[in-house]
């Protein structure tokens, strides 16, 4: 079955638990179709390079799928009507990453107090910042 | 690395504003942008992204990909950053992909400049 890598954005004014939730949800609708999340990833509430919908931040879930076409779109289906979700991505991979995504790999790599992102070239917050 | 590429670029949109006054005669020869880059070739770096060890482009990495994109946040051409043609290629296509996710930002004017 082929693979992709599928990313959504979710609204910053709801919580992480119900984000978690929406991830379950659409984790369902792939297996129900017949395919397979292979991973997760949660990057957590990022600042957006611009303002999406009068969003400032969102929540960011990846997935790394290994299902038939159908399932995809179905669950592409289900992202496009729900209004919690203000973009989603799928791209067809001709692999899957094994391990953290360069997202997560980054993260540690700063905290050991590396030099930090260079600010001039884009609008993003420090990873830190987590909460609101 | 990085910080020669930043006053490259910008050199580079500058030159294009103001017009670039030595090398830009009416020749009849080459067009406007081949002037301007011949100038810049002397360096003739190698591709980033062939050869061994080399990154992978990946539209999450958005360190990577904001070192090939200017203070303005727009794509810089491959004749300054010696990027080859089908990496180049496979780069626009990261970096338009990070913006679509809010990775990147189309238009960066608050750069502050």
């Amino acid at each position: 079955m082929p693979y992709y890598e599928s990313i959504f954005i979710a609204r910053q004014d709801i919580p992480s638990t119900q984000v978690e939730a929406l991830t379950s949800q659409f984790a369902d609708i792939v297996k129900a179709n017949g395919g397979e999340v292979k991973k997760t990833e949660q990057w957590g509430l990022r600042n957006l390079a611009y303002r999406i919908r009068k969003n400032k931040k969102g929540h960011y879930v990846m997935f790394n799928l290994d299902a038939p076409a159908t399932a995809v779109a179905e669950m592409e289906r289900n992202m496009r009507l729900h209004e919690d979700i203000l973009r989603f991505l799928t791209v067809k991979v001709d692999e899957l990453e094994e391990g953290p995504s360069v997202m997560m790999r980054r993260d540690e790599r700063e905290e050991r107090g590396d030099r930090p992102s260079r600010g001039p070239r884009s609008d993003r917050a420090p990873r830190d910042s987590a909460a609101e | 690395m990085s910080i020669q590429e930043t006053s490259n670029t910008s050199s580079f949109e500058d030159k294009r504003r103001s017009g670039n006054g030595g090398k830009r005669r009416p020749s009849g020869g080459a067009g406007a942008g081949a002037g301007a880059g011949g100038r810049f070739f002397g360096r003739r770096k190698s591709c980033p992204f062939s050869g061994a060890d080399a990154p992978k482009i990946d539209y999450k990495d958005v360190r990577l990909l904001s070192r090939f994109v200017s203070e303005r946040g727009k794509i810089v051409p491959s004749r300054i950053t010696a990027v080859s043609g089908k990496k180049q290629r496979e780069l626009t296509r990261a970096i338009k992909r990070a913006r679509f996710l809010a990775l990147l930002p189309y238009v960066n004017d608050r750069a502050g400049v």
